[in-house]
């Protein structure tokens, strides 16, 4: 009995596995075909044959941003566009460095790197171009030297704040009175878009915030975060969520008091990573800002690679992903489906 | 002299009493609501100020701290009276409840979204998709409940599966897209329906726990798996079959968690598979440990797990008001936990229980003198 059992599970890890490998490789290779083809091509070299990338992404599932991230990814290297492309996916540092040393192992051409963590990665990217491997971080930058990867394409978190606290001073209230809803604790956009609300209170007498909270993302926690102000009759005039979803949490409390928000209401909203229904939410003018976090950097990497291959370093090892922020004053419906993720 | 005596005796009568309601299951979780109770009423009565005002659809809405306690521990309350049942007769606990809640949360807009993740029209009637929800939730249950209950897994390594794999499951459901829906209707299960004051989600745990309350009344469900988790060897020999006990109380948990997972869903009419009931499985347990239930199994009180629902809620909007750090909260918890958990081991007790007597001897003879 024990040993039938021991056989049926057996069984369903293996078809578990097959069927993770052909989803996880929509170029059309399973795990063991691609990597025994990656061998072939490598030798084969300058052939008008398809350059092998291996891509290490965070989980899709972990967010739209994310979401967005992959199928932007999937959609550039593509067999038609001259790639074979390899992923691999996890929210852990040590699992996605796993994944990159087995890339390694596997000649990859190119490695493409989203860290889930930035710390760990120097000596697997010493193998790396210790076996000629190059390497292209993007969305996420790691504490690595510089010299390790050809170049990186990053947005710049900090930057992002910058922007939306610059253009919440720009609307001249007289008193600023914030409630400020963090992503969850130490996490690049939560240090980089923080940061920047911090400083501004600091700096100014007329900022205030009211209440700083973490809700982890999570709109529901948002929702508990605001509806304790209202409950306490905390007087606020910005809510400062640091992503959609937590803005959405924020304002359904709102609603719920009938305290007005958007243009011309009592309450500023601000979210950032520009969901396309937070988008319209800002068009509908109940939201007033979104601040931008840019996925779409499968082109850029597309342009460095096609560079390398013709012998041209890219031009900058870093590059910073233009990044807008919207006000809902000037948005367009042409701005919700363009940047709408 | 016989004055001290009368005393004395009366003392005893009061003590009895009071020993009485002390070892009284339900009075632990009563116990915790009247320290909260009595923690905000000394820091800021405000606290329990509830007032009748209109959301910005001018429909009337009761506010207030009480009220969004009632609300937001609806869907733990659901889940305590599903945990329960599966603690007692399981002896283990199932972990994957969370993940399971995405699942069904996920079947709901696929059913109602069909394809289109922003549909304009909803494609099914909700009372459809509520009941695919509540099918799927079962059929998960009862995967969860054939390893526990016939293949004699650990509940909380069996249902480990579903809690590793169930938030992709729920994204991989709808095609790692997040559904919207748009029409009204469908949030008055998380929210308001026009023109009730009272938030929907306190009906539908208060029809719960009516439903399970005649189900515990007028079925032998708490009595068997009563019986399964003290003894099944013996509840075998007297012609119970503990393994489909067992069984059962999984897929009841799957409708709890098909319940929880609409409500869940329906508060802001979308779903988010990595965040969406985050952690509500250690709430849940939670909620049963503060209820006085062993977690070893047998003996329930299920009256004292929805009520340590509301507690643990309690807690959490106690903290908010205070702006204690979020992240900080499961701390809080843990706390809680490590006290109930040392009061309840039996070192602990018979060392409590040698000190009353000492303590009371010491006490009379003071009064002698």
């Amino acid at each position: 009995m024990k040993k039938l059992l021991t056989l049926i599970l057996a069984l369903a890890m293996v078809l578990a596995l097959v069927a993770c490998g052909n989803t996880a490789n929509n170029g059309g290779t399973g795990n063991n075909g691609g990597s025994a083809n990656n061998g072939g091509s490598a030798d084969e070299g300058g052939e008008a044959d398809l350059i092998t990338v291996g891509i290490i992404n965070n989980d899709p599932n972990e967010s739209g941003y994310r979401t967005a991230n992959d199928k932007d990814m999937k959609e550039t290297f593509t067999e038609e566009n001259g790639y074979k492309a390899t992923f691999a996916y996890s929210l852990k540092n040590d699992e996605q460095i796993a994944a990159a040393q087995k890339f390694v192992q596997d000649e990859v051409d190119y490695l493409l790197i989203s860290a889930a963590g930035t710390a760990g990665w120097d000596s697997v990217l010493q193998d790396a171009q210790d076996a000629g491997i190059q390497v292209i971080l993007f969305d996420r930058t790691i504490d690595a030297d510089p010299s390790l990867y050809v170049a990186s394409i990053v947005s710049d978190m900090a930057q992002e704040g910058k922007t939306a606290v610059d253009w919440l001073a720009s609307q001249g209230l007289e008193e600023y009175n914030i409630i400020h809803i963090q992503g969850v604790m130490g996490s690049a956009a939560q240090i980089g878009r923080t940061g920047a609300l911090d400083d501004m209170v600091a700096a100014n007498e007329n900022w205030n915030l009211v209440d700083q909270q973490t809700a982890e993302w999570n709109a529901e926690t948002a929702q508990q975060i605001v509806q304790a102000a209202i409950d306490s009759g905390k007087e606020f005039n910005v809510i400062y969520a640091e992503n959609d979803d937590m803005a959405k949490g924020a304002v359904a409390a709102l609603d719920k008091a009938n305290i007005s928000h958007g243009v011309n209401g009592d309450v500023i909203i601000m979210g950032f990573d520009c969901n396309k229904w937070a988008l319209e939410e800002l068009l509908a003018g109940n939201w007033n800002y979104d601040g931008q976090c840019n996925p779409f950097q499968a082109s850029y990497i597309d342009e460095i690679i096609k560079g390398l291959e013709n012998g041209q370093a890219p031009a900058e090892q870093v590059v910073i992903l233009e990044e807008k922020g919207f006000d809902a004053a000037t948005i367009t419906q042409e701005d919700v489906d363009t940047y709408g993720i | 002299m016989s004055s001290v005596k009368t005393s004395l005796k009366e003392k005893k009568g009061l003590k009895g009493t009071l020993l009485g309601l002390v070892r009284q299951q339900i009075f632990i979780p009563i116990a915790a609501l009247l320290l909260l109770v009595l923690f905000n009423l000394i820091v800021d009565p405000s606290f329990f100020a509830i007032s009748l005002s209109e959301n910005s659809a001018g429909d009337p809405v009761l506010s207030g701290y009480l009220i969004t306690i009632l609300d937001n521990a609806s869907e733990l309350a659901i889940l305590a009276i599903g945990m329960t049942l599966v603690t007692a007769a399981s002896g283990g606990q199932d972990i994957s409840v969370g993940a399971t809640i995405a699942i069904a949360g996920s079947v709901v807009l696929r059913v109602l979204c069909g394809t289109n993740s922003r549909p304009e029209t909803l494609q099914a009637p909700i009372i459809v998709a509520f009941l695919v929800c509540c099918v799927v939730a079962m059929l998960f249950g009862a995967f969860n409940g054939v390893l526990v209950a016939y293949f004699k897994i650990q509940p909380m390594v069996a249902t480990l599966i579903l809690y590793t794999a169930g938030r992709s499951i729920a994204a991989w459901i709808n095609n790692n897209e997040l559904p919207i829906i748009s029409e009204p209707s469908f949030g008055y299960f998380g929210n308001f329906i026009p023109g009730i004051p009272v938030p929907t989600p306190v009906f539908i745990a208060i029809a719960c726990m009516v439903v399970i309350a005649l189900a515990l009344k007028f079925t032998n469900l708490g009595l068997y798996s009563q019986s399964v988790g003290i003894n099944p060897h013996s509840s075998r020999l007297n012609g119970i079959d503990p393994a489909f006990i067992k069984f059962i109380t999984y897929v009841i948990l799957g409708l709890c968690v098909a319940v929880a997972g609409f409500i869940k869903v329906s508060r802001f009419s979308t779903i988010n598979y990595s965040v969406v009931a985050k952690d509500i499985e250690m709430d849940a347990i939670l909620a049963v440990a503060l209820g006085g239930n062993a977690l070893s199994g047998g003996k329930f009180n299920m009256g004292a797990s929805i009520l340590g629902a509301y507690v643990i809620q309690f807690l959490t909007t106690t903290l908010f008001k205070f702006n204690v750090d979020s992240s900080a909260l499961p701390a809080y918890k843990a706390v809680v936990v490590i006290l109930l958990v040392v009061l309840s081991a039996p070192v602990a007790r018979e060392k409590l229980s040698n000190f009353w007597k000492k303590l009371a001897p010491a006490k009379a003879a003071k009064e002698a003198n």
